[in-house]
């Protein structure tokens, strides 16, 4: 348990990714087994103990300690895992010997909600303050200390030094702590089989076309649609849906997910019915509508119906339990467009080909798809198989241009990790009617990105020089420098008070000349909506 | 603003320039300049001398000593252990005793006299860690810590954010305690008071400035700078430092990350909870009056201890860079 609170405790204060890499790959490289398994469990939220939740710590703490010292204590600190650990009364007498992780999991997977008053105060007496708060947390489930599973799979790759592809197609059929995975990364042991399981395949992805030009002969070409990318999986009679980073989200959409009953791994773009993306029949919503159903663990019945989902299908890696993907892509196309009769078409449909004679011709078709809400154009190599990962060559994304707005700078606040001390972050505004009617900015977005390292730190220069007010780690300028923003669409927002909200906006370029009453105003931005 | 002793017409530790001023210690919350008198310890009328040219009306106290003042006032000044020339001040009244803690705290300090206990009616205490989650571990063990991460690190440096007065220099002289006597590398800010801790019989070992120091000098160096330079352009000159801050507020994790802190160490110049609540015992009052920090807890804890006690709730002490 020592090293298990040793490495949460190192996680939370370190910011760089590398960094926590590099502390998770040694963690996991130098624990035995179980106990490795467990620490990857918990660092991906796979672990799950009912009869502890955080009510639970609180009473524990109320009968020890008193209710109104806890409460001030719980305020200051503002986490109940941290004040519970430091509030811990010592046992008397010296301790017992620390738990190992798999003896604490064990024991808190045995914990009813009648045992836990006396189980979790035993084993929270034989720990230190460090060991209580690894332990609180991984007993509520609520790690936040800012680990994707994405990470800890990347960490575990790292640490054995075979392919996050592999780690990311054996994982989904382990389960905690993962003994076949261990044994496969680290003593070579055959890879774990997942026949009968709807196991996750690790997505193809694309380039960005930059300024090659590609012969259609060989490239096809379809819409890339702005919803998100998913994987429908079909085995041993449960079908689950799966987001671009591997995590299961069947429940979040049922209605996709009950809707393929047949063994079959299907690649696509999720979408919401609408009107925005492939015209008014059988067309999709725009991606906010979409972005009203991500993220929800139940979903009622009006959200079923105001916004209902489906798969826009564009390749298929697994049909009838056969493998597809050594394939050509038009061999599989040719079965996907087959396998079309079979499925219900109010959950699926097929991802049209766009037909064009030349590549200067599609170039055309791409720029008249801007009121379309279409992210741009995705061009695939005829004969290229399914492979992980981002392969040179064989897919590419060519986005359209951005949108472009002239805003002025508002306010700075740092950066982390290598920026800490560089002011990075920008917060900038359009003008709210005419200014030089006395009209005001008003803030429509933020960005960290789009520059080089060299403007950076005239930035942030500028922004010393420029401050006006401070507000902790935020500096207000004097709202004297103009950039040029771009970013791929903006949205009706409630959150800003401009009321919009502008999707991967980045500094496009630095305008120092340009006089900020010249920046452009809210009209202008909003008159870009398509929602 | 500060304590206003009303018989003596005086003020302990006042925030704006008074005729009579009855100073604790240097911290910049509690000694300003501008007073017509300044009674206080030497070595807190140097420090304040070093920062606001105050040699005008400065009157030394040496500890134990009894000043009399207007009204049949007597004042004498006891070791606070907090910094170096900390007091706390015993007020003598019509045949009662009042004792102004100051900034004080309980554990071992070798840049300054430890804190000395005596009677009282009334206690008047600070409780900047008021609150039972702050249970500060033994310095020794945040030092190794300290000189651990160098060891592990050695192409890096260990950046140290200590306030000015006071946590910089302990800091220092407890490295020396430890064992490391290499040279310890000053942020400019820090220079000043570390001399003249020296010139006040402190000794800190081999001090040298960042300015003076070529870049790969510092690969394994302890770095010592204020709270406000850890992570602003000054650092960026540094190789690759691991950012550390000694602080009693490093206790709380959520503190250390707002800070962008990667080696919060836990070393505080204030009393924690425990040390506080005992001190309350050993003097055992008839009242205790809280004045800065978290007074709620304070007098939760007066209450479930059947003692008498209010909060003075002072305003304009700072407590955040401890």
């Amino acid at each position: 348990m020592r090293a298990f609170s040793a490495l949460i405790d190192a996680l939370v204060y370190t910011g760089s990714r590398n960094a926590k890499l590099k502390l998770i790959a040694d963690y996991l490289r130098a624990t035995p087994d179980p106990d490795r398994g467990w620490a990857l469990a918990a660092l991906t939220g796979a672990l799950d103990f009912p009869a502890v939740k955080s009510a639970t710590i609180r009473n524990l703490m109320t009968e020890r300690v008193d209710p109104v010292l806890y409460a001030l204590s719980r305020d200051y600190v503002g986490d109940t895992a941290e004040t519970a650990s430091l509030l811990w009364p010592e046992p008397d007498g010296p301790p017992e010997p620390e738990p190992s992780l798999d003896e604490a999991v064990q024991s808190l997977s045995a914990m009813t909600r009648v045992s836990v008053t006396s189980d979790l105060p035993r084993l929270l007496d034989r720990l230190d303050a460090n060991g209580r708060f690894a332990l609180i947390k991984l007993a509520t489930g609520a790690m936040r200390i800012g680990i994707s599973a994405r990470l800890a799979k990347t960490a575990f790759a790292q640490a054995f030094d075979v392919a996050v592809e592999d780690v990311e197609e054996y994982w989904h059929g382990q389960e905690p702590p993962y003994s076949a995975l261990f044994d496969w990364a680290a003593n070579g042991a055959e890879a774990p089989s997942g026949e009968h399981v709807p196991l996750f395949r690790p997505f193809m992805l694309a380039h960005p076309l930059e300024d090659t030009e590609v012969d259609l002969a060989d490239f096809a070409a379809e819409w890339k649609w702005d919803g998100i990318r998913v994987q429908l999986v079909h085995a041993g009679g449960e079908t689950r849906l799966y987001s671009r980073s591997g995590d299961n989200i069947s429940h979040t959409f049922p209605e996709v997910a009950g809707a393929l009953d047949f063994p079959a791994v299907l690649d696509g773009e999720l979408l919401v019915r609408g009107s925005h993306q492939g015209g008014e029949q059988g067309g999709a919503a725009s991606f906010n509508a979409l972005q009203q159903r991500l993220g929800r663990k139940t979903v009622s019945k009006k959200m079923l119906s105001d916004y209902p989902a489906f798969v826009r299908l564009y390749d298929a890696l697994i049909i009838d339990g056969q493998d597809l993907r050594e394939h050509r892509w038009d061999r599989r196309r040719a079965q996907l467009e087959m396998l079309m009769a079979r499925l219900d078409p109010d959950a699926f449909d097929l991802s049209t080909l766009i037909e064009a004679d030349d590549f200067d011709r599609l170039a055309r078709i791409r720029e008249q798809a801007r009121d379309d809400a279409i992210e741009g154009v995705m061009l695939k190599r005829r004969d290229s198989p399914y492979v992980a990962g981002r392969r040179t060559g064989l897919w590419y994304k060519w986005k359209r241009d951005p949108l472009l707005v002239d805003c002025v700078l508002m306010y700075a606040q740092r950066g982390s990790g290598k920026r800490s001390s560089f002011y990075s972050d920008y917060t900038f505004g359009c003008w709210q009617g005419d200014p030089d009617e006395g009209a005001e900015l008003l803030p429509v977005g933020k960005a960290y990105f789009g520059f080089t390292d060299e403007e950076l730190k005239w930035l942030d220069r500028h922004v010393r020089n420029h401050t006006v007010n401070r507000f902790g780690p935020v500096r207000e300028t004097d709202k004297s420098l103009v950039f040029e923003v771009a970013f791929d669409s903006v949205h009706e927002s409630k959150r800003h008070k401009s009321g919009l909200a502008m999707r991967f906006p980045r500094i496009n370029r630095i305008r120092s000349n340009k006089p900020v009453h010249e920046a452009d105003r809210i009209e202008t931005l909003r008159a870009l909506v398509r929602d | 603003m500060g304590i206003h002793v009303v018989p003596a017409d005086c003020w302990i530790d006042p925030a704006r320039p008074v005729d009579r001023a009855l100073v604790t210690h240097g911290h910049a919350d509690h000694a300003r300049g501008g007073h017509g008198e300044t009674f206080a310890t030497p070595e807190t009328l140097a420090i304040m001398d070093l920062r606001y040219q105050t040699r005008e009306g400065a009157v030394p106290v040496a500890y134990g000593e009894t000043v009399s003042l207007a009204g049949e006032v007597r004042a004498t000044w006891l070791p606070a252990g907090h910094v170096l020339g900390s007091a706390q001040i015993l007020l003598e009244h019509a045949g009662e005793r009042v004792i102004v803690t100051g900034d004080f705290k309980r554990r071992p300090d070798p840049t300054c006299a430890p804190f000395e206990v005596a009677p009282c009616d009334v206690l008047i205490t600070e409780a900047t860690f008021g609150l039972p989650v702050f249970r500060h571990p033994p310095v020794q063990h945040e030092i190794a810590r300290l000189l651990a991460a160098r060891e592990a690190n050695p192409d890096r440096c260990v950046l140290v954010g200590a306030y000015a007065l006071g946590k910089a220099q302990r800091v220092i002289a407890e490295l020396r305690l430890a064992g490391h006597h290499e040279p310890i590398w000053l942020h400019g800010a820090l220079e000043r008071m570390c001399r003249l801790y020296e010139e006040l019989g402190v000794p800190l070992g081999d001090l040298r400035l960042v300015s003076d120091a070529k870049k790969d000098e510092l690969r394994g160096a302890v770095v010592m700078c204020p709270p406000s330079a850890l992570n602003d352009r000054w650092s960026r000159r540094l190789p690759d430092p691991i950012t550390a801050m000694a602080s009693g507020w490093m206790r709380v994790r959520q503190r250390a990350r707002q800070r962008g802190v990667e080696l919060p160490l836990i070393v505080s110049d204030h009393a924690d909870w425990d040390e506080l609540t005992q001190t309350i015992e050993q003097i055992d009052p008839t009242e205790t009056w809280v004045t800065h920090g978290r007074e709620e807890a304070m007098l939760r804890w007066c209450q479930l201890h059947q003692r008498k006690a209010r909060a003075l709730a002072l305003v304009g002490y700072e407590d955040e860079d401890d």
